[in-house]
């Protein structure tokens, strides 16, 4: 008996294994997923305040600005009813999402994760509560209001399986803020993403931001989405691709509102979705260059506008 | 049939609650021990269909991104070490924990080992070694409230197949 378990299990993992997307399983997943979808849903509306809760708890280390910060926001909130809290950061992630996708003219589907992949650490996937039948497809693009979140893998027909960009085997071409410059940059689990820049001699300076670069060969993979900052670059004499470290802008412990882009327009100007530059501290003697966010919904980039933020 | 209410209760409870809560290391596995306080209950027979149901589902149901299968085959061997020792076991109140921890170590390495064998690219050792005995511990954590509850809801609904 242990013997025709073990090897319909073999079966199993071979037919899924070599078939990939096209393996005979598929359907079944899909039976699967139509099942535990719903009630995956359902158990996580029920839980979201008390999960709200335990992220509380589970922030207390890090948190002192922003205790002071809530401490205010809760002392004029008071008089509001009690949820205001809760559904006040939810408009404002929606809200950024919103923003976001205007900006670069996506047209998305806006939905929750509902639930996370993979206790023991290996992968990095979420449930997100759109599906078929909300136009999902596999391979789509999903951000939320800061950046790259990651792209559809499967899709049932009422949630799908996304991989997150850190996902180890996740691979999004990208290119540097401001220049034509592509490099891949993969997944690392729990660490910051790495990137690898085909040119080894290019300069890569800590604190530049990346951008996707666009299609790439399975399925449209939209263009100009934030990824993440190249927090630390590696110096390689001899290699030959230049490598960095780049921390991402979306918050993967937190992800909550995400939006799949499911058609991106013709031409999007070149860095106009990326956020306007943090200043430096301002010195008068030196008007700090920001590349702004254009309101104009045409496509074309405006080059000398850019209002000085007043310190 | 219990077994089918238990996972399909546990399924959503690790991937929209357990998963998502800001644990060090990794998060523990709630379908996994639900399957070993069954096989606890049922003895090694069934103890090993109920590990690759419960490991089939897992594979199968949305956040999961592996080749199907791996979690059954993983599960199997598991369902069927803790039902080996069920007698004994049941009788004590400290050993259902040891023997919790102990398969499911067994569960997760056989788990990574058919990874690594495929070639998954995500089966890191470093973060195998890291992950997987911190996983196990929350395992064990969880089991003084799974087991009992479990095998007291087995002798009460499905005596018969409880008391083999």
């Amino acid at each position: 008996m242990l013997a025709l378990l073990l090897l319909t299990s073999f079966t199993l993992i071979t037919l899924d294994y070599r078939s990939g997307s096209g393996s005979p399983l598929s359907p079944l997943r899909g039976v699967v997923s139509a099942v535990v979808g719903p009630i995956e849903r359902a158990a996580a509306a029920i839980v979201r305040p008390v999960r709200g809760a335990l992220d509380d708890i589970g922030n207390l280390g890090s948190s002192k600005k922003k205790i002071a910060s809530l401490q205010e926001e809760n002392a004029r909130l008071r008089a509001q009813n009690n949820q205001a809290d809760l559904y006040a950061a939810r408009l404002r992630e929606i809200a950024k999402v919103n923003h976001l996708s205007g900006v670069g003219q996506y047209r998305i589907v806006k939905a929750q994760v509902v639930a996370l992949g993979d206790a023991l650490g290996f992968e990095y996937t979420a449930t997100i509560d759109a599906g078929t039948k909300d136009g999902i497809k596999p391979g789509l693009t999903v951000i939320n209001g800061d950046g790259l979140v990651g792209r559809v893998k499967s899709v049932g027909r009422d949630t799908a399986t996304v991989l997150l960009a850190i996902d180890p085997i996740s691979t999004v071409y990208v290119r540097l803020e401001g220049s034509l410059r592509v490099g891949a940059l993969t997944g690392q689990g729990q660490g910051e993403l790495d990137f690898q820049l085909r040119d080894a001699n290019a300069k890569v300076k800590k604190g530049e931001r990346l951008v996707t670069f666009g299609s790439q060969g399975k399925g449209p993979f939209v263009a100009e989405v934030p990824v993440g900052t190249v927090s630390a670059v590696e110096s390689t004499p001899g290699a030959l691709t230049r490598s960095a470290k780049v921390k991402p802008f979306v918050d993967f412990g937190a992800l909550d509102i995400v939006a799949v882009v499911l058609e991106s327009p013709r031409t999007i100007p070149r860095d106009s979705v990326l956020p306007p530059k943090p200043t430096p501290s301002p010195t008068p003697s030196q008007p700090a260059p920001n590349p702004s966010v254009p309101a104009n919904p045409s496509g074309t980039p405006t080059p000398s506008a850019t209002p000085t933020r007043r310190p | 049939m219990l077994t089918g209410l238990l996972l399909l209760t546990a399924l959503p409870l690790q991937t929209a609650v357990l998963s998502r809560l800001p644990l060090p290391g990794a998060a523990p596995q709630l379908p996994l021990v639900v399957c070993l306080a069954l096989a606890l209950a049922y003895g090694p027979l069934d103890g090993m269909v109920v590990g690759f149901a419960g490991g089939l589902l897992v594979d199968l149901a949305p956040p999961s991104d592996h080749a199907a299968g791996r979690l059954a085959l993983a599960w199997t061997v598991a369902g069927y070490l803790a039902g080996l020792a069920s007698e004994e076991v049941r009788r004590s109140s400290f050993a259902p924990l040891l023997l919790v921890g102990g398969a499911a170590i067994v569960g997760g390495g056989l788990y990574a080992g058919v990874g690594a064998l495929l070639g998954d690219v995500r089966m890191d050792p470093h973060a195998l070694a890291r992950a997987l005995p911190v996983s196990v511990f929350y395992d064990v954590v969880l089991a003084p409230f799974v087991v009992p509850a479990v095998l007291s809801l087995a002798a009460r609904l499905e005596p018969e197949a409880a008391r083999r």
